[in-house]
Parts: C-alpha cells; structure tokens; sequence
C-alpha cells in the first residue's frame, strides 16, 4: 500500500515537474543571460543551465524537487494553504487567481518531506513564477511550519530561497513574516536543528533579511544575485553605476557570506554529503 | 479618535520637530551611558544605543537616530542603519540579557540603508540576525515607534514583548512612495499607497501588528514634548511591571506566540477567500 502512495506522489511530482520544467521537443531556447540559442534537448540535458554561458536560469519548485529528490520520497506538506488577502487589498484576490492557474501553485513556496540518498529531511522551495516569489502570509506560514515540522520529527530543513522581497500587498503582514519565519527558524536552530539554507537567483529583500540569511549552513547557484536592496535602488541611492558581479553569489562568496557555491548538478551530491555528515554525533 | 488621513499622518511622523530617540533618551532616563561601535568594523551613528536608569532600574535602550540639523542628518545618514548599526544593536542586547537588564527600542526610520557597502557587509544578514536575537532574549523586550517605521531596518528593533506605537506614527513594509513605485511603477502615487497600506497606529492596532496605542497632545507630538514624554514614561512603566511578572520562559514563549500569531489563519483550499 505505502509501495503504491509512494508511485503516486512520484507521479504526480514528475507530472508538475515536466509542466513547469521541460521545453517542447523542437524549439529553440534562447539564454537570457548570454543570447544564445541552444536546442531543447540540451537545454533539458542541463537542467537549464545555458549551455554555452553556464547561466542557471530559475526554475520552478516542483521542477527543482523532482531534480534534488529521490525517486518516490516525495511527500508535500500544507498542499492546501492558500494565500488570504490581510489588508482587503483592492484587485488583489484576482491577481492571486491568475497566477494560481498560470502557474499551477497555491502561492510562492512548496514544502516538503523527503529524501537523498536515503537521507530524510524537509524541504522547502520558493517559486519565482509566483509574484516573484515575493514573501506574503502564505509563505511565512508555510516556512515557519516547515521549520516547526522539522523540529517536531528531528529532521534536518533544507530550504531554497528565491525572492523579489515582501508581498506589497499583504502590507504590513508580510513584513511580519521576516519575525515570525527568523524566530522559528531560531527556535529550530537552538534545539539543535540543521538548516541549510540555498540561495537561487534572485533572492532579495525580505526574505534575504531573514531566514535566508540564517543558514548554518549557507549556499547559493552560479551567478544568482543575492542582496538586501535591488541593484536599481542602490545605483539610484548612491548616483552611480555598481561594478560588474556586484551582489552575484561569487562576490557573497569572497565577501565571507556563503560557504560554497554549488551549480545545479551538484546539489544532490552536496546535501546528501552535509546530511551525512550531521547523522551520527549532531544533535538531530 | 483623531481627524488626520493615512497620508497627513505620515506628514506627522516625519515632522522633523517630533521628538527623537535621543529626546525621549534625555527626558525619560537617568545616567545614559552612551555605547559605540560594532565591535567588527565601525560605529554607525544612525543607531542610538546605550545602558541608562529607568526610574532608578538599570535597562538598555537602543534607537534609530535622524539627527536634529542637517550636520547631524548626514552622519546619522538620516536615520538609515548600515550592517554596522544593526550588529551594534545586537551587541548592546546580547549584553542587555547578560546582565538580566530589560530593553527598551524606538523605532523611527525610512528605512534601512540601500548603499553599496551596507550591501558589501551583509545588510541583509545584519537585519535578519537582529530578527532572530530579538526573538530568543530572556529579558522583558518593549519596543515603541515613536515615527516612521519603515520596511526591515524598522522591524529589525521591533520583535519586542510589546510594541507601542504614539497615535501618528506610521508603521509599514515599505515607505509610501517605495510602495507605490513598486507596485504602480510611480513614486509619484504614495498619497494613493497611504490610503491602502494601513499604516496608521489605529489599522495596526485592530490588526494585531501592535499592541498599545500612545495618545499624542492635540496637533502631534511635535507641538507638545512634555506631554508626550509622560504619556510614554507611563506606558513604558505599565507595560514593564506587567512583563517584570514573567520568567525568562515565559517572556520567550509570549514573544514567540504574538509573532507566530500574525498571518497564520489562512484558508485551506476550498474556503471561501478574505
């Protein structure tokens, strides 16, 4: 019976995965980093990183847990939250109808039970298609679960931020967000929890002010931007131009912010190896 | 309760004649000791922190810091904390535990500071850090805005026990025009983003964001300073005596709970939308 759930949700997770991730067979992918056409199939085959530049364009949720997990493991939690509309934001409702049915997704992050490499832990990935993944009450709610959840079983959080910032229009219950998912995940650390805390382009704002930046462990892909404020908000606060890879993972990397970078093919074998190492001796 | 817009209150907030950190610092407190720098890089005036006597208890105080003139202004960055203020804020209340002192912040800035080094030394960590310490301390925590409380930079001094806000401060997730030109791509359209933030001490209030609303003199705090420093002196001494009641615990676990509280009644799929 367990046997049968499992093929199920893997089903159902390589369906969402080939809905927000593959490319028709036949067309051509443009990069939008380097220009440069590159055939579905390779583009595929790379997990859409540009093959010819390397640009590891952002990629949906399920899409990213089907590449990460092992087959069958996957199991989502709070499938069913959805997004409410705290300050009776005007078009807002609507807006959040669209892109549910745009997008397949409830709001910006999917969380997760499962498995590499026979290492369980819980997940929790973000969603830039969703109003770039911006950080409302729904996201809140489901990270601060997942950090709960994680601490409730002793099992390690692995979460992969992406981020424009706060949800503007859940006002000032998105800014309260920043407290309420910084102090579970402080919680959860204290108890002696892991949390491996993975950067994606872009991540800004709000979220990089607050869980994102508490990792004990901290990583992040090639090239994403990873900042406070937006490179536009800087150069027209300063009235100057920023330098080439300002705020790009390799320039966190030198000034002391991240632990490693790790491209997209390496994501599996490098959890798998920090959950490893967290088995025997840590405190989960 | 007062006659003001959304938009004339953030008029208010910011009026420069308002007191500030340092105002309520000097009439509501005895023996300041003022203490600077971050121990890792530099001191940032923007951030105002420090140990003093409230009547008669040792507590550690910590606030943005606008400046009265525009000397002032400039090194204080207009109230704008960099990385540097808000792990100076942390230093000064890991040490407030330490020493089982309760903490005292006031909150009144547009924001934290968007600047190349502020990015350079992990502004973003900075606040979020302050997130997490602010959370898990074991002392009595108060936070009042007392202006503008804009975006992170202003929650990064606000995961408190309690917070106060005076009647015409304002309180967001981002200032008015930064809202507007976010979403309506015009900075121009910030009255119109006032009317739909609900910023006021009033909206919060009824939204659980804080918890006590301070009564200003007739015309905004500005035109009556003695007035206003009572009516904060009484509430800081009200709410400091109720916490004072709790254990460490406890205080931990009420903090806990107010924040978790805020956004967690969501609609599973089905139900109908708010």
């Amino acid at each position: 019976m367990n046997q049968f759930f499992a093929r199920r949700r893997d089903r159902l997770l390589t369906y969402q995965a080939m809905r927000e991730g593959k490319v028709a067979a036949g067309r051509r992918v443009a990069c939008r980093n380097c220009g440069a056409e590159s055939s579905a199939l390779d583009w595929n085959r790379s997990d859409q990183v540009c093959p010819k530049c390397g640009w590891h364009a952002p990629i949906g949720a399920y899409y990213r847990l089907s590449l990460i997990l092992d087959p069958g493991t996957f199991q989502e939690l709070d499938e069913k939250l959805q997004p409410a509309n705290p300050l009776g934001f005007p078009g807002y409702p609507a807006k959040l109808r669209a892109t549910q049915e745009e997008t397949g997704l409830n709001d910006a992050v999917v969380t997760a039970l499962g498995s590499i490499e026979g290492h369980r832990a819980v997940f929790g990935v973000m969603d830039s298609r969703f109003i770039m993944a911006s950080m409302g009450t729904a996201v809140g709610e489901k990270v601060t679960r997942a950090a709960e959840y994680a601490q409730r079983h002793k099992l390690p959080l692995i979460l992969f931020a992406a981020s424009g910032g706060a949800r503007m229009q859940e006002g000032i219950f998105s800014l309260m967000q920043m407290a309420k998912t910084a102090a579970a995940i402080q919680r959860f650390q204290e108890k002696g929890g892991l949390y491996i805390s993975c950067l994606t382009h872009p991540t800004t704002g709000g979220v990089t002010a607050s869980f994102a930046s508490l990792g004990d462990i901290m990583l992040a892909e090639p090239g994403a931007l990873i900042g406070f404020a937006g490179p536009r908000v800087i150069e027209q606060t300063i009235g100057e131009k920023l330098p080439e890879g300002f705020q790009r993972a390799e320039y966190l990397l030198d000034h002391g912010f991240l632990d490693q970078i790790v491209p997209r093919s390496q994501w599996r074998q490098v959890l798998s190896q920090l959950l490893a190492l967290h088995e025997k001796g840590g405190r989960t | 309760m007062s006659a003001y817009t959304p938009e004339e209150k953030v008029k208010l907030a910011r009026n420069p004649e308002r007191p500030g950190t340092a105002d309520f610092i000097q009439a509501l407190f005895t023996d300041f000791f003022e203490q600077r720098g971050d121990r890792l890089c530099r001191e940032d005036a923007s951030i105002l922190g420090g140990i003093a006597r409230f009547h008669g208890r040792p507590v550690t105080i910590v606030g943005h810091r606008k400046g009265k003139n525009l000397e002032e202004n400039l090194t204080c960055n207009f109230g704008m904390p960099g990385p540097e203020g808000y792990r100076k804020a942390q230093r000064l209340m890991k040490q407030a535990e330490k020493f089982g002192r309760p903490i005292i912040t006031f909150i009144d800035t547009p924001g934290a500071y968007p600047g190349k080094e502020a990015e350079e030394r992990g502004q973003g960590e900075a606040i979020a850090r302050c997130l997490a310490l602010m959370s898990s301390l074991t002392v009595p925590t108060i936070a009042v805005v007392t202006g503008e409380g804009s975006s992170g930079g202003a929650l990064a001094l606000g995961v408190a026990n309690r917070v106060l806000m005076l009647e015409h401060a304002v309180y967001s997730v981002l200032s008015p025009e930064g809202f507007a030109s976010i979403l309506w791509k015009d900075s121009s359209r910030s009255g119109e983003a006032c009317a739909v933030m609900k910023l006021t001490a009033q909206d919060l209030r009824r939204g659980g964001i804080v918890q006590g609303v301070l009564r200003e003199p007739e015309g905004g705090a500005h035109t009556d300073w003695e007035a206003t420093f009572r009516t904060v002196d009484a509430a800081l001494r009200k709410e400091l005596a109720a916490l004072d009641k709790l254990s460490p615990r406890v205080l931990v676990q009420q903090r806990y709970q107010m924040f978790r509280a805020m956004g967690r009644d969501l609609p599973a799929a089905g139900e109908e939308e708010a």
